[in-house]
């Protein structure tokens, strides 16, 4: 019996879901990050040399972790020979390493893996950490995207997402951000941060703020799979599994949300044919088991909201009067005036476009472009038409993103056509 | 054991009313107790106005002595405290006490490990 082939897309694949493991792991020996990923990316660089040989070993994590191990192993015991000076503080290092393999008893697999996940991952977002680096670092070091990819994703050069990334690694390392789940106190603000990273990524990718392509795939499916990794870490938080829930129930509608030439198509004009049922059947289900738990956040009435949406086989069988009640949940929780726009647009459904203007009109959103959009076809609804094409400029004016740009256009030339203002 | 650097961001202009000054103080002193008492306080200082700062530097080969901060700014630093913490969040926790105490921000920067 002869094993198949390794190819390059086995082990670019091995490394994409194993990455974030493996430095997981290796930050825990050596608490360092630079070091622990020098070592993966050296294990990696190995495996490329030798798996098209030898066959995947039977656990491909299992390997790279030993291997990166004795790297840097290796690595610390070259550098103590080079210069004696540093030979103490290395062999203390070592003995340490020994130490903790010993008292975890080689715990790479199982649940101190996960719990070393989850250390780095609350390290990444760690609330010292600029969000913009936090997104980043949690790109590099748990999702394995390379700074290369990270940078194109966020439309940004290459050299200055190295420097973002140096820089928060530097940050880390000098201010000595600890690797450690935060105690019960702290748990649930810093979780919510690390949701706030995730749902960041997700919606970088969902809507890119700049550019021409309205979504950015890859930014979503890596958002999920970190959000399916934080709902499996921290399992006793309902708002994991409701901004999980969320993020497949938003990406399900992917298909049907852009037209072939890249414009944009609103949920009510949506062809509902085109939706992922598998994601929304996983998403609704998710939703439930909220439900269930009744500790009612913000995720998980967005998801809920996103549910009943995806209840209706037509915009028309929308059932409004249920998303207005989470609406108002969702002000009695978390109150914004954000929260407060989307609410006069699902009352605009039940209540008429003119309750929902007077509502919006009190609200301080004039640097938000949905504001205007929002204004805009509410104003539109209303006959009132010169209103509503000042509103479509002032959205305009307001966003980057192309698609958006293109359709906020066409509404508004929908409404006036040959006139400006 | 890690040093970390607590300095108070005070904006220009006059102190808060002698009242609110004495509050802020007797809380400032209470903080420092507590900081003695748990074996992490290494040093504080209250810094006069920065209109009492003089600047020496090096110009041409000579040093020369002039008036007044280095950078003008709309916010000095008007005290500071070091500390010993085991890590940032350690440090942060302080951080956020004394924060409380002057109802000033607080900069909270790791000093450079000793070689």
């Amino acid at each position: 019996m002869t094993e198949p082939p390794v190819s390059t897309s086995d082990i670019e694949r091995v490394f994409r879901e194993e990455y974030g493991r493996a430095v997981a792991v290796l930050v825990r020996h050596f608490g360092d990050i630079d070091t622990a990923e020098e070592a993966v990316q050296d294990a990696f660089m190995t495996a490329v040399q030798r798996w098209p040989s030898t066959g995947l070993p039977p656990s491909p994590a299992g390997w790279i972790i030993t291997t990166a191990r004795n790297r840097a192993i290796d690595r610390f015991r070259r550098d103590a020979s080079r210069d004696e000076r540093h030979a103490q503080s290395v062999r203390l290092q070592l003995d340490q390493i020994q130490r903790t393999r010993q008292q975890t008893n080689e715990p790479d697999e199982g649940d101190a893996v996960q719990d070393d996940r989850l250390r780095l991952m609350f390290t990444c977002c760690h609330p010292a950490l600029a969000p913009a680096a936090q997104v980043a670092l949690t790109l590099r070091l748990l999702g394995g995207l390379t700074t290369a990819e990270i940078a194109r994703a966020f439309l940004v050069p290459e050299s200055t997402m190295a420097q973002r990334l140096v820089r928060a690694k530097g940050k880390i390392r000098d201010a000595r951000i600890p690797y450690r789940v935060p105690g019960a106190n702290d748990l649930p603000h810093r979780t919510r941060a690390v949701l706030a990273a995730i749902y960041l990524i997700f919606n970088e990718g969902y809507t890119a703020s700049t550019g021409e392509r309205l979504v950015r795939d890859d930014l979503c499916a890596e958002a999920i799979r970190l959000g399916r990794l934080v709902a499996s870490l921290v399992p006793d938080d309902p708002e994991a599994i409701g901004l999980l829930a969320l993020m497949l129930l938003i990406e399900a509608r992917r298909a049907a949300r852009v037209t072939p030439e890249g414009g944009l198509v609103l949920l009510a004009s949506q062809d509902r044919g085109l939706w992922n049922r598998g994601l929304i059947d996983e998403g609704q289900a998710l939703v439930r088991e909220c439900l269930r738990r009744n500790r009612p956040g913000p995720y998980q009435i967005q998801a809920a909201i996103n549910a009943v949406h995806s209840d209706a086989e037509r915009a028309e069988a929308t059932d409004w009067r249920q998303i207005l009640q989470l609406y108002d949940q969702w002000m009695a929780i978390a109150p914004s005036p954000i929260v407060a726009l989307n609410r006069a647009v699902a009352l605009s459904e039940i209540a008429g476009a003119e309750q929902a203007l007077a509502l919006i009109d009190g609200l301080a959103l004039e640097h938000y472009y949905l504001f205007h959009a929002i204004r805009a076809d509410l104003l539109k609804r209303l006959g009132r038409s010169r209103e509503a094409a000042v509103a479509y400029d002032a959205a305009i004016a307001r966003t980057n993103n192309a698609a958006e740009r293109a359709f906020l256009q066409r509404a508004r030339d929908s409404v006036r056509p040959h006139e400006r203002f | 054991m890690k040093q970390y650097l607590l300095s108070v961001y005070q904006p220009e202009g006059d102190p808060p009313p002698p009242d609110e000054l004495n509050a802020i103080m007797q809380r400032v002193h209470a903080l420092q107790a507590e900081l003695k008492a748990a074996g992490v306080w290494v040093f504080s200082g209250g810094l006069h106005a920065p209109s009492t700062a003089t600047v020496v530097r090096v110009k041409d080969g000579d040093v020369i002595t002039t008036d007044g901060p280095y950078v003008e700014g709309k916010e000095h630093i008007g005290g500071f405290t070091i500390i010993e913490a085991p890590d940032l969040d350690a440090a942060l926790e302080w951080g956020r006490k004394a924060a409380r105490a002057i109802t000033l921000p607080i900069e909270v920067r790791p000093f450079r490990d000793q070689h």
